[in-house]
């Protein structure tokens, strides 16, 4: 199950709409081991397309040292989807390269429906898994705050047992 | 000749776990052949059977990408890093016309 707060789900919804119709990605950083997504990182689609993304290879170097020297982690890798359905294709498949990471796809093909869907992909294999919609109830940027003594609502979003 | 080289977690099984090993060589192809030779399997995920550098992969050698150094003819000096990361790609297309897409960007970054 990836669990992720809702005012990261907003930022990274906000993100694919802006560049619909190009595909749009980036990822949520966090703390090594925690398995949870902290720090949104908004990256440039180098291929500015409608059908294709890539991380832009200068981009992912400098983002990538950044998470070490911060002992973070991809935690959540995430792309949208323009036309069709929030599920990897065999182009993401083939190049899901951090089998720690959740794959998390955004279709954005409905302007007005939100379709979030997550998935660990690991020597080729796809697993969908539920997407558990955190939300903070104090400071939006203090993510983990709710951890240790808040009572957050949640919103899940089950899996469409595909 | 020492070059540190900085493996990604996918590929820290071919390393015993190891984040960062050393090797040698005066080119990325010697190094990646040096390295094979102790770490075995690792350079067949990098460089294809035509012997070009995976797609999959992103190699710099310091701060740079080794696409705009010659790829696996990039020279190497002693005290160099070289970092492999996982090419983050992917998208709604089918793969044929991704890399084709990808073949293009490749040989317009190179002229």
């Amino acid at each position: 199950m990836l669990s992720i707060d809702r005012s990261i789900i907003d930022a990274i919804v906000a993100h694919a709409r802006r560049d619909h119709p190009d595909e749009a990605c980036g990822v949520v950083a966090g703390p090594v081991g925690s398995d949870t997504p902290t720090r949104h990182i908004p990256m440039t689609n180098a291929a500015r397309s409608m059908t294709f993304y890539e991380f832009d290879s200068m981009e992912q170097l400098r983002v990538w040292r950044e998470m070490e020297e911060r002992d973070e982690e991809p935690v959540v890798i995430y792309h949208s989807h323009t036309a069709t359905e929030a599920y990897p294709s065999r182009t993401d498949i083939s190049f899901a390269g951090e089998p720690g990471a959740h794959y998390l796809l955004i279709s954005t093909r409905d302007p007005e429906v939100e379709e979030i869907r997550s998935f660990r992909i690991v020597d080729g294999v796809v697993t969908e898994e539920p997407v558990r919609v955190v939300d903070a109830t104090v400071d939006p940027n203090a993510v983990q705050s709710y951890m240790f003594g808040q009572s957050p609502t949640t919103v899940d979003y089950e899996c469409s047992g595909r | 000749m020492a070059i540190e080289v900085r493996i990604p977690t996918i590929l820290r099984s071919y390393t015993g776990g190891a984040k960062v090993v050393e090797g040698s060589g005066d080119s990325l192809n010697e190094l990646l052949s040096d390295l094979d030779s102790r770490y075995s399997g690792l350079r067949a995920r990098l460089v294809t059977d035509q012997g070009a550098l995976h797609r999959f992969v992103n190699v710099y050698v310091n701060d740079e990408d080794v696409r705009f150094l010659g790829s696996l003819d990039a020279k190497l000096n002693d005290g160099d890093t070289v970092t492999i990361l996982p090419a983050v790609a992917g998208g709604a297309f089918g793969f044929a016309a991704a890399a084709a897409i990808l073949g293009h960007r490749a040989a317009t970054r190179a002229r």
